[in-house]
């Protein structure tokens, strides 16, 4: 009887080894000080390119037809030309003949006009394009279209279309292991956090400096500093802007950033009467210190979002564009000449209508509840009561849906498919979208961006995007608030750290251990 | 023991999984149909992300997911698949929610288990010393030191022994789940939070163990005070930890699902939260029904345990 609580504890602890033992392996790996450690905020949600794609082609394991160099160009990757025919309505796209999967097979054009007709029928940016066909050559693949659509290569480096070897997938055609072609190949992948990696000898490309990767997923900001400074990472993606001034000082860490094609804005239902009238919106701009904003929340004086694109997207910002200005004085007589007049308590009120809206934002992006708060305050100071909701992003959409949105501030990126126009197109035109414009009409604006996908022209579309670009300043359909940047710190051992403005490729490859 | 107590234990135990079971999954599925939002639209957020989410894609995903059917319909095709032990497949990874609860409840089993380890090292002994000298130095320090861990929440403590440990004394991984360093932070965080109230409950029962007429007469009839404490001390004393052991299980689920967000831990508790907000029922149920019947089992070693060390239970009638 004396050993009887052992005996008890020893039993539960060989039920829980029995239980736990075959995870060992996997869990506890010997960790190498050659090893790159990489962590960023996203997470795997699984292994379908339309859901976890952009980590796989970030760490350059898949690779698509084209890609954006650091030019800001688009061109070839996987693909090696392209040429259209039949007034745009035909695509070829020839391909590399020295591409070889990590399971060895060759890359062959029926298996990446497979894929390709895969990413098309499935949740992704391809089904947006007028596709009809999509067929396999001797050297390449064919896309017919029934409408000419100049963003095809641009769609075709979406990670929703990246090319996978025929061995990913089982016989329902689900994705099951990622067997790309780039320059890493996966070892071991542990949803939703954790991916190894190793270089691949036969990428097309040349080979990667560096053989091992360790991604590691961390949704908490905070976090992914301490592992920085504590030497646990190599590579931190994506700071909180009061985490990058700390780092800064830190003589064992090097902090790089880019300005990247994100705005946070102001979406604005157009058929509330707060709204409606431009002088309205224009007035709702005016009361708005961008400057304050962007120095105080997101630690940078030069974020203040005075047009809808940053200076850093080609085509999309010209100095004709006269910057929006904060003036609160001007807001007030604009809106007193729209018929809002302060009431009893100093909130504006038009036929017994007070100017009080509810702001819709979400946490997933810490500092949106921040910069929605501060905009409260700064709306109050000219008569308008707003309050605030933070949820989930998806009320967003669902109140795009219903109609019950008044004002909503979210995040938008311009470069999901890396050119603007793609997203331009989505978001303002007829309609509006979920992330975009809300009950607004511009016929002239339609036009343009129904001229803007078709136009082929590299001139005539920047022409086209210029007056586009200019309408919505003036218009204000969404309003700019501020800029982003992505900004990542590496340890000082590691050189050819490039951020790509994009956040197409890490460029893990490019990357090796000072000598 | 006998054979009839020991089998009415595993029957009640046994009738308590099944309810758990039906429970559990029932409050499951309904509290994500009422919470408010559309489950769709989670869903696909969940999947696609916030870049690529939208009201067409959250269409697509209600008819392939058969959304827009009526709920008691979908109740019964889920009670269906339970009954026939299918737990289905995850709404936004599409894997067998089977196959992801068995990878992350190995992980969440292993935190568990070494926090609980670490738990019974330090807190019944820290608590049996303080108990065999109440009111001395020993004793007041504890049980400041308990209060202290108790008060803090995980989350607070786990990033304070980041700080200290990971980041400013470099000693372990400040995140991730490379190796057994990688376990020792989020096990201590557990740990402390579990030992603080053992420790006390244990010094309490020593305590009033010491001053029995048994352990008294042990001490009379010439036995060494290691000899005393050991046959007749901690017997005695242990009874109540290890059935408060049981109700501790609370604090560790609770523990875990906040540890493992921190610290970047892929088990069950982190996938718990990602699957409430993503609104994956099947992840939800699976999970909770595993967390729910790791409880049932876990309390049942814990009666095990009990009966093993106290007699008197044994010859009550079951």
């Amino acid at each position: 009887m004396r050993a009887s609580l052992a005996q008890i504890l020893a039993a539960a602890g060989f039920l829980t080894a029995s239980a736990v033992g075959p995870f060992v392996p996997s869990a506890i790996a010997a960790s190498n000080d050659d090893v790159l450690d990489v962590t960023s905020p996203n997470e795997i949600a699984g292994l379908d390119p339309a859901k976890s794609g952009y980590i796989f082609s970030r760490t350059q394991v898949v690779e698509t037809l084209f890609t954006i160099n650091r030019d800001r160009k688009l061109v070839p990757m996987l693909a090696s030309e392209s040429r259209t025919e039949n007034d745009g309505l035909i695509w070829h796209f020839t391909l590399r003949d020295d591409v070889v999967f990590h399971d060895g097979t060759p890359m062959t054009p029926q298996i990446v006009a497979d894929d390709l007709q895969r990413a098309f029928e499935r949740p992704g940016v391809l089904h947006q394009a007028p596709i009809t066909k999509i067929a396999a050559t001797d050297n390449g693949v064919v896309v017919t279209l029934s409408s000419p659509f100049a963003m095809l290569p641009a769609f075709l480096s979406h990670y929703s279309t990246v090319i996978l070897a025929p061995s990913s997938f089982d016989e329902n055609g689900e994705v099951t292991s990622i067997i790309g072609t780039g320059a890493y190949k996966v070892d071991t992948v542990t949803p939703p956090l954790h991916v190894e990696l190793s270089a691949f000898d036969q990428w097309w490309n040349g080979h990667a400096h560096i053989e091992k990767i360790n991604y590691l997923a961390i949704g908490r900001g905070e976090t992914r500093t301490m592992m920085v400074q504590s030497g646990d990472a190599d590579l931190a993606i994506s700071l909180l802007p009061v985490s990058v001034t700390q780092l800064k000082n830190n003589p064992d860490v090097n902090v790089t950033i880019a300005t990247v094609p994100r705005t946070r804005m102001l979406k604005l239902n157009l058929a509330k009467p707060f709204f409606d009238e431009v002088t309205e919106r224009k007035a709702l701009s005016m009361a708005i210190n961008r400057e304050a904003l962007s120095a105080v929340v997101m630690r940078n004086r030069d974020l203040a979002a005075t047009k809808l694109f940053p200076p850093s997207i080609p085509g999309w910002s010209t100095d004709e564009i006269a910057p929006l200005e904060y003036n609160p004085d001007a807001a007030r007589k604009l809106l007193a000449d729209a018929g809002w007049k302060p009431g009893a308590d100093g909130v504006l009120e038009n036929d017994g209508k007070r100017f009080e809206v509810t702001l819709r934002t979400y946490a997933s992006r810490p500092d949106l509840p921040l910069l929605a708060t501060a905009l409260q305050s700064q709306l109050r100071d000219v008569g308008i009561a707003v309050n605030i909701s933070v949820g989930s992003y998806t009320e967003i959409p669902a109140g795009h849906a219903d109609g019950t949105l008044d004002l909503a501030l979210l995040t938008r990126s311009f470069s999901q498919v890396p050119d603007p126009a793609a997203t331009v197109i989505a978001d303002y035109g007829p309609g509006g979208a979920d992330w975009g414009s809300m009950n607004w009409s511009n016929t002239e604006a339609f036009d343009l961006v129904a001229d803007l996908k078709s136009t082929a022209d590299p001139i005539a579309r920047v022409a086209i995007q210029e007056k586009l670009a200019a309408i919505l300043q003036n218009d204000l359909p969404t309003i700019p608030v501020v800029w982003s940047e992505l900004a990542v710190a590496s340890t000082a051992k590691l050189e050819n750290v490039y951020v790509d403005p994009y956040e197409q490729n890490y460029h893990l490859a490019d990357m090796r251990w000072a000598p | 023991m006998t054979t009839r107590s020991l089998q009415g234990l595993l029957l009640t135990r046994l009738l308590q999984l099944v309810a758990v079971v039906l429970i559990v999954g029932t409050l499951s599925f309904a509290l994500m149909y009422f919470l408010p939002g559309d489950p769709a639209l989670r869903i696909a957020a969940g999947r696609y992300g916030p870049d690529m989410m939208d009201n067409a894609l959250s269409d697509m995903v209600r008819v392939e997911l058969g959304l827009d059917r009526p709920l008691l319909v979908r109740f019964a095709s889920w009670m269906g698949d339970l009954l026939r032990f299918d737990l289905g497949h995850s709404l936004v990874s599409g894997a067998p929610v089977v196959d992801e609860i068995a990878l992350q409840l190995g992980y969440t089993l292993w935190l568990a288990a070494i926090a609980f380890v670490l738990a019974l090292i330090i807190g019944p002994t820290i608590g049996a010393i303080a108990g065999l000298f109440p009111g001395s130095v020993f004793d007041r320090v504890t049980l400041v030191l308990s209060i202290a861990f108790r008060a803090v929440p995980p989350f607070v403590l786990a990033v304070l022994f980041m700080v200290i440990f990971g980041v400013t004394l470099r000693w372990f991984p400040t995140a991730g789940f490379g190796g057994w360093q990688n376990l020792v932070l989020p096990s201590v965080t557990l740990a402390l939070g579990l030992a603080a109230m053992s420790s006390r409950v244990m010094r309490d029962a020593m305590a009033q163990v010491s001053q029995a007429p048994y352990f008294t007469h042990a001490r009379y009839k010439g036995l060494s005070d290691p000899t005393v404490v050991r046959r007749h001390g901690l017997r005695n004393a242990s009874l109540p930890v290890v059935t408060y052991l049981g109700l501790q299980m609370v604090y560790l689920v609770e523990g875990v699902v906040v540890v493992e967000s921190i610290f970047a831990f892929p088990g069950i508790g982190h996938a718990l939260v990602h699957a409430v907000i993503a609104r994956d029922v099947p992840m939800v149920q699976g999970t909770a029904l595993a967390m729910g019947g790791l409880f049932v089992l876990l309390n049942s070693l814990i009666d095990l345990a009990c009966l093993r060390l106290d007699p008197r239970l044994r010859r009550m009638p079951s």
